[in-house]
């Protein structure tokens, strides 16, 4: 059942109240990209690569409620050229070494660069940050060099875990993740946690000890399809 | 002659990695000192440290595009200790067996047909737009074409094992991280018997040349020396994948045997000099001067009781019998090796794939973990060694590594030196092809610069020809 009706790209998408276009556009099978949200997890609007034109306007495309009728702009070369430019960012923030990480295949980061034809590395000067990485805890480890501040990682400890694990620090281009403690051994962290799973951190910085590289190659996630296509499958032409 | 000079040559082509030749000749032209340096620096044991131990293989096997499986398989083997696991899986030690065996035949396969044949096959003083695989492929098309094949052979079955052809994933600490599927196994049985033909072809090829040039290849860069591997344990079968340290001296009479790998350390000990980035390994009761050896295709044709496959071992036999059952050292003999060596992958191959084991699905074997690792396996070009320490929290806290190239590091300097007086003491003018020559000797190791230095960049060879004062007065340089 729908309450209203709007278009995105030329497609009538139903709607509820309350839904964002993210979600609306979900439900019929649109994909549009996105790093820092997450189904199950509140919306936070960070990574902009969700960012589609909503009459005429540039807005996230996952806290953006669905209104009746609007015209929703969201694949065409323009947004694209956009979101790739954000999803080079993040690879020149990060040290994002595909062929040694063991996210590699199943990284959302770096499917979206896949999906976004991001054939080169970034056309900016990459930051080389140098963190250490904290493998404190018995089962978990964590390489903020790979981190993108989605915050996904926040959200699931707080609101899923009731925890609180992960919050972010310092401010503007210097804010980032942190753990609530000097390590991540001083924390209530589990392996356990919804926070921890393979589902929550897009890419390689939260590490699950001793999971790495047990899936072969060609069985990964983003191996056979791209990102998004669980949700474009759901579309019925 | 009355000044003495430096020749120079820059970059060494169709070997991998980086790597200089400088030749000093004295006020006479005769040739007073002659090495091969490494002039890149990579630094893998260093910033491995702090890494995952998990990551180890995946990371390391980067060293080299040419042979990452060696790395990829020493590492894990490391980490298997790491992990506390002694014996894997047989599915896993046959899918990694597998996988090795496939690495050592494509990497054999370019290296003779890709990189040396063209000597072989047009002269070493041949012009040197000549000495290429196009012009091999262009005189001798099946040839050619069956060389491409059979590295793609060798490739397919590290795919099949690795998920890549080149730096993939399979092995991981404890066993490995997928079985080979029916419908894989049988696409790879549908080529064997082409394999194994032409890998006899091929080795009838080296054979035949060989022994028609008999004196020429003894000649050639031959020196005696002791040689090192990997044998079987208990019958000191050839066993590319696993066993015990065993060294000779010329005679072939052993200076060690069947000595566990964990204790290389009590045995070799690394010299620096400060003219090369790659270290001088010894056998420590020998000392720096005498202790030097060799490893590769020949030093294990000259280490190994038998070898377990009877096309090859047949074929050992007979290369051996150049130097009547001895130790055979012409460096040359390496390439007679380095194709029984594919032979011997060829019937491994064959063997493994008829093996159902390959379809099994207990993959990962566990144990309780130690602090120590090494791993040791027969990389096509040699021995390889990967030490490592990981501390309570997984972290790597030390690496070695002793590679191939690195044991062969005296052996190749005594090569280009023994070249050098022979083809440029005393000549007016020194002609490219001379230089080949040179090259051809360095060439016969197969050496991996890049592993050995631990090198950044692309490929090259420089020789030099320095005066007695050191200025350098004769320069010769090919782009990579």
């Amino acid at each position: 059942m729908s309450d209203f009706s709007f278009m995105i790209d030329g497609v009538e998408i139903p709607a509820c109240e309350g839904q964002t276009i993210l979600e609306a556009a979900d439900a019929a099978g649109i994909y549009i990209p996105r790093l820092c949200d997450h189904e199950g997890l509140r919306h936070q609007g960070s990574c902009r690569v969700c960012t589609v034109k909503a009459n005429g306007r540039s807005v996230a495309a996952c806290t953006q409620p669905a209104a009746p009728d609007i015209l929703v702009e969201n694949e065409n070369a323009h947004i694209n050229k956009l979101r790739r430019d954000l999803v080079e960012m993040l690879f020149h923030e990060g040290n994002h070494l595909c062929p040694i990480c063991e996210a590699s295949g199943n990284c959302e980061l770096q499917a979206m660069a896949y999906r976004l034809d991001m054939t080169e590395p970034t056309q900016f000067p990459y930051l080389e940050p140098c963190r250490a990485l904290d493998a404190s805890h018995p089962d978990i480890a964590l390489d903020t060099n790979r981190c993108i501040s989605c915050g996904r990682c926040i959200r699931a400890s707080q609101d899923v875990d009731g925890k609180g694990v992960f919050g972010y620090v310092g401010r503007g281009i210097h804010r980032r993740v942190s753990v609530n403690g000097d390590t991540l051994a001083d924390t209530d962290a589990e392996v356990t946690d919804f926070a921890i799973s393979s589902e929550v951190c897009p890419v390689g910085c939260i590490i699950r000890k001793r999971e790495g590289f047990t899936t072969p190659i060609g069985e990964r996630e983003f191996d056979k399809a791209l990102i998004g296509h669980d949700i474009e499958e759901k579309r019925d032409d | 002659m009355s000044e003495p000079r430096l020749i120079e040559i820059s970059p060494v082509t169709r070997v991998e990695g980086h790597g200089k030749v400088t030749i000093h000749l004295d006020a006479d032209g005769a040739v007073d000192e002659a090495r091969l340096h490494i002039v890149e620096f990579r630094g893998f044991e260093r910033f491995i440290r702090g890494r995952l131990l998990w990551e180890v293989p995946v990371i390391v096997q980067r060293l080299c595009g040419i042979c990452p499986v060696s790395h990829h398989l020493a590492a894990a083997k490391a980490m298997d200790m790491i992990v506390g696991v002694d014996e894997l899986p047989p599915t896993a030690e046959k899918m990694r067996r597998l996988m090795h065996y496939g690495q050592v035949m494509q990497s054999h396969v370019l290296h003779f047909f890709h990189l040396a044949s063209p000597d072989l096959l047009f002269g070493f003083q041949a012009p040197a737009a000549k000495r290429n695989i196009f012009e091999v492929l262009a005189e001798h098309p099946e040839l050619g074409r069956r060389a491409i094949l059979m590295r793609k052979f060798g490739q397919d079955v590290i795919e099949a094992t690795a998920g890549k052809k080149i730096h993939g994933t399979g092995a991981i600490p404890g066993g490995i991280n997928r079985n080979l599927p029916v419908e894989t196994r049988d696409a790879l049985l549908e080529q064997i018997d082409d394999m194994e033909l032409w890998a006899q072809n091929g080795l009838a090829l080296i054979r035949d040349y060989t022994m028609k040039n008999l004196d020429m290849v003894k000649g050639f860069a031959a020196f005696a020396s002791s040689y090192m591997s990997l044998v079987r344990e208990g019958d000191g079968a050839l066993d590319l994948y696993h066993g015990n340290l065993r060294a000779v001296n010329s005679d072939g009479s052993a200076i060690f045997d069947q000595l566990d790998y964990e204790r290389y350390h009590e045995v070799l000990v690394e010299d620096v000099r400060s003219w090369s980035y790659m270290k001088f390994p010894f056998i420590d009761t020998l000392g720096p001067k005498d202790g030097w050896y060799r490893v590769g295709p020949l030093a294990r044709m000259n280490t190994v009781d038998f070898i377990d496959t009877p096309l090859a071992d047949a074929a050992r036999t007979e290369l051996l019998e150049t130097n009547h059952g001895m130790p055979q050292h012409a460096v040359l003999g390496n390439h007679w090796a380095r194709l029984i060596e594919v032979l011997h992958c060829v019937e491994k191959i064959r063997d493994l794939l008829h093996d159902p084991d390959l379809q099994g699905t207990d993959l990962v074997a566990t144990g309780t973990r130690r602090h120590d690792g090494i791993g040791v396996i027969e990389a096509p070009r040699g021995n390889l060694i990967h030490h490592y320490e990981v501390d309570e929290n997984d972290q790597v806290t030390y690496c070695n590594l002793i590679v191939s190239t690195t044991h062969n590091n005296e052996g190749l300097n005594r090569a280009v030196k023994a070249v050098a007086v022979r083809a440029l003491s005393h000549q007016p003018t020194i002609t490219e092809g001379m230089l080949n020559e040179v090259e051809v000797a360095i060439r016969a190791y197969d050496p991996c610069l890049s592993c050995a230095t631990h090198a950044l960049g692309q490929m090259p060879l420089k020789v030099e020809i320095v005066d007695a004062a050191g200025n350098v007065i004769h320069q010769r340089t090919r782009d990579a």
